[in-house]
């Protein structure tokens, strides 16, 4: 089943174009990649999936049900809630830093389900038990966590509202080396039970790598290559995505400059 | 309060003793502040009158006591009011943005311009002389204060990707706003209300100084430095000058710890 | 002789009434004209012991030790021998260059102005060798540049001017934090290669702070992996890479995804990177190791100027294949 179908997304700021023409699909516990820089325009087109920002043109249509643009009511947002989630980059500002761990959980919870208290607070230490934390850091605020630490709560956050998809905007990039490989490792686990499907967005081919089967490579805007992750890296076609390829510090490798 | 810094704490003390003062001037005060004891009039500083007494004899630390009360109060209502109101456009405006921010915020720039005695004057000329038609004045005209301040701070909180997580999950526009944005700009209002607090206290004064703000004869300091300037011209400068100064100082406390609020912010 | 020795070097920093260490025992050394890596993940201190070279401390820092640059001893060197030392022996790129170029000034200010004061050449003279610095730097229209102002440039381009305000004084040693880590991939490639070859080209020491150990590695001569504030492995890079000595580096090495292979789920080191005042006593990594004794938890590890661990001797740590 396709829980994604985006269709000729174009988005445009004034003059200057952020997207252009990008069509791609997610199927059901697939996982998508969305590679690309600075200026590519991965990250507007994820605003658009979530509805953070409106296509200035092209469709996008979610579990089947084709996301109208426009003010959207308060219960179509909450129904839209369950189909996509995102985590964001910054495990800093993604969480608000005056409501305590247990509180992000249970708010996420308490709007989409109707719990008694004790189930309730079970169902959040579950959660938060389920991406490594423990019934401690319920009462913790956010500046008593690490960075990965904080991530694992908004994945926790996410993954809350059991949506289909989950969007991941550079969730791994601003973490340690090692803690990237904790939270890689947290998200495999994640999607194995239930078939959610992730749109993994980063710049960083190795980490796509890991977690992805298809990915589309972005650049100015536009999709440049697409297909199976594995086959994308072994073979590209386009200089773009060799480039990029050659980019990654990897053993062996020298820091080359374009075209020389 | 080390966050405070010196300065800031003698400031904070200042006020303390000052609302203390207010409270208990009943207990304090040495006499009855509208008793005229003509005998005294326009006396100097004695033991019985430390501060001295005004022209109709009445005791003037004991009248500086009780007229913090109409001092104090007119203002801290004006920035309630203001404070309120002024919140609640800034985060009405930072989070709808489009054409309900550009309305806002010509409005309030329009208020802005305009300063706050003239406001007052004309309330005043609406609802006749007395703090209520000075506090609604002024209340209107210090909303933008408030307003202009916490609506940039609440444009930069609303660009946070919690807020973003928030609206994805579904929650409405209303419970993020107070859940989220309000807790967080909470030390930015207060900061903000409380250095405005400083500037209501003048015009407050300087509106009863005029004669259409608090009328006699109720205590009150901006019309003690009014009445004391007659008596400094009758040779008993005491009056003008102490209510003088507490209104400058209460105004540089009220000014100091607004700044070292907004600083620790 | 080592152009700069760093022995014994501590740092705290005083919070809430307490001093918290950042730095401890770290002793390295950088030859005139070698690069160093200097690896480590966050609260590791491998940015505090760059900063203290240059005096660049937090304010009221405690530093003890010593760091000798050419035979000076650098911790009891006064505001204005410093400043002469960062003017002219020992440049610094930094990670965010945008925070480090004033912005109201152009570009070609940026770059002569330094010439001008601490070289003393003729304005004329600065401005023509700030354009070939650009071009080395791979800016091709340098005379257009110069005229151009920090905002209208971007990161990469940024960075490039930031490189060529270093090589304008033809330092001694670069000290390059994180140079690349805001750029994008492809810049970070061409940035690091501008810096290698125009590096090497004049015989420049390099201190390069990076999280990045596949990025030192490709750069560096030799490299010390930091963790909790002390060094735990010092070695060339080649080797480092493939037959690492510490189980910290080793697990920094796997736990990295490939590009070539794709493995079901990554090995991971357990817990997060503490900084040297929330270390427990005994070796900092031990809570950490999958390798470790009992007897690691008692007494902290000595480094030998190669490793700090105890039981280096008897494993054999998988590496980079």
């Amino acid at each position: 089943m396709t829980v994604i179908q985006a269709e000729r997304l174009r988005k445009v700021y004034g003059e200057a174009v952020a997207v252009e023409e990008v069509s791609f699909t997610v199927e059901e516990g697939e996982s998508l990649a969305i590679v690309g820089e600075s200026g590519s325009g991965k990250t507007t087109v994820a605003r658009m999936l979530l509805g953070l920002e409106t296509p200035t043109s092209g469709t996008i249509t979610v579990c089947g049900r084709p996301r109208a643009a426009g003010r959207v009511s308060s219960k179509e947002r909450r129904r839209r809630a369950r189909e996509i989630q995102i985590v964001f980059q910054d495990p800093y500002s993604s969480l608000d830093k005056l409501q305590r761990i247990g509180d992000v959980i249970a708010t996420s919870l308490s709007l989409h389900f109707t719990l008694t208290p004790a189930e309730l607070r079970r169902r959040t230490l579950e959660l938060l038990e389920s991406v490594g934390l423990a019934e401690r850091h319920a009462a913790m605020l956010p500046k008593q966590l690490s960075g990965g630490q904080r991530q694992r709560v908004a994945i926790a956050r996410a993954i809350a509202v059991e949506p289909r998809v989950l969007v991941l905007d550079e969730a791994v990039a601003a973490l340690d080396v090692s803690i990237q490989a904790q939270i890689l490792n947290l998200l495999a686990d994640l999607r194995a039970p239930g078939g959610m499907s992730y749109v993994f967005i980063s710049h960083d081919l190795a980490v796509v790598n890991q977690i992805s089967d298809s990915a589309i490579v972005m650049h100015r805007g536009a999709v440049v290559e697409r297909g199976p992750t594995a086959d994308l890296l072994r073979e590209p076609q386009e200089d773009y995505t060799r480039a990029l390829l050659a980019a990654v510090p990897r053993p062996g490798w020298k820091p080359s400059r374009r075209g020389t | 309060m080390s966050r405070l810094g010196g300065l800031g704490t003698a400031a904070a003390a200042l006020l303390a003793v000052v609302a203390v003062t207010t409270l208990a001037a009943p207990l304090l005060a040495p006499y009855d502040p509208d008793f005229p004891d003509l005998l005294s009039a326009l006396a100097g500083s004695s033991s019985s009158h430390p501060l001295g007494a005004d022209a109709l004899g009445r005791d003037v630390l004991s009248r500086l006591m009780y007229g913090a009360r109409t001092t104090l109060l007119g203002p801290a209502l004006v920035i309630c009011v203001s404070s309120v109101v002024g919140t609640a456009l800034a985060i009405t405006a930072a989070w709808a943005g489009g054409r309900v921010d550009a309305v806002i915020s010509r409005v309030l720039d329009v208020l802005f311009a305009v300063p706050g005695i003239v406001f007052a004057l004309i309330t005043v000329a609406v609802l006749g002389p007395g703090i209520p038609g000075v506090v609604a004045g002024l209340a209107v005209a210090y909303t933008p204060y408030v307003a202009r301040v916490v609506r940039s701070a609440a444009l930069r909180e609303r660009s946070l990707p919690y807020v973003a997580a928030a609206w994805v999950q579904g929650r409405s526009a209303f419970a993020i706003c107070v859940r989220h944005l309000l807790p967080n700009l909470r030390p930015i209002i207060v900061a903000q209300s409380v250095s405005a607090l400083g500037f209501a206290v003048i015009d407050v004064a300087a509106i009863s100084f005029l004669g259409l703000g608090v009328q006699p004869p109720a205590a009150d300091w901006g019309l003690m430095v009014k009445s004391g300037f007659d008596s400094a011209m009758r040779g008993q400068p005491l009056e003008a000058i102490s209510a003088g100064v507490l209104i400058a100082l209460v105004v540089a406390s009220v000014s100091v710890l607004g700044d070292r609020l907004g600083r620790t912010v | 002789m080592s152009l700069l020795t760093i022995s014994g070097l501590a740092l705290a920093v005083p919070s809430a009434g307490e001093w918290r260490t950042l730095v401890e025992e770290v002793d390295l050394t950088i030859g005139a004209g070698e690069a160093v890596g200097l690896v480590g993940e966050s609260g590791s201190g491998k940015s505090m012991t760059a900063r203290a070279v240059l005096g660049l401390t937090p304010p009221g820092a405690r530093v003890s030790g010593s760091i000798v640059f050419d035979g000076a001893e650098v911790t009891s060197l006064g505001a204005k021998e410093l400043r002469a030392l960062r003017a002219r022996r020992i440049g610094m790129i930094f990670q965010d260059p945008r925070a480090h170029i004033n912005p109201v000034r152009s570009v070609g200010d940026f770059l002569t102005e330094a010439m001008v004061a601490n070289l003393g050449l003729p304005a004329r003279e600065a401005a023509a060798r700030a354009v070939r610095l650009l071009a080395e730097v791979g800016i091709g229209d340098g005379a257009r540049r110069l005229r151009q102002y920090p905002h209208e440039l971007s990161g990469g381009l940024l960075q490039r001017v930031m490189i060529a305000s270093v090589l304008a004084l033809e330092p001694d040693l670069i000290l390059a934090d994180e140079p690349t880590t805001a750029l994008d991939v492809t810049t970070q490639s061409e940035v690091m290669a501008i810096l290698d070859e125009l590096r090497r080209e004049r015989g420049m020491a390099m201190l390069l702070i990076t999280h990045d150990l596949e990025l030192a590695a490709a750069t560096c001569d030799r490299l010390a992996v930091m963790y909790a504030g002390r060094i735990v492995e010092a070695r060339e890079a080649g080797s480092l890479t493939a037959a690492p000595l510490h189980p910290y580096t080793s697990g920094l090495l796997l736990s990295r995804p490939r590009l070539e292979e794709t493995v079901h789920r990554l090995l991971v080191i357990p817990g997060r990177p503490v900084a040297a005042f929330e270390a427990d006593p005994g070796c900092a990594f031990a809570p950490r190791c999958a390798h470790a004794l009992a007897a690691c938890g008692e007494a902290r590890p000595v480094f030998d100027g190669t490793v700090a661990c105890t039981r280096s001797a008897e494993l054999t740590l998988q590496g980079e294949s």
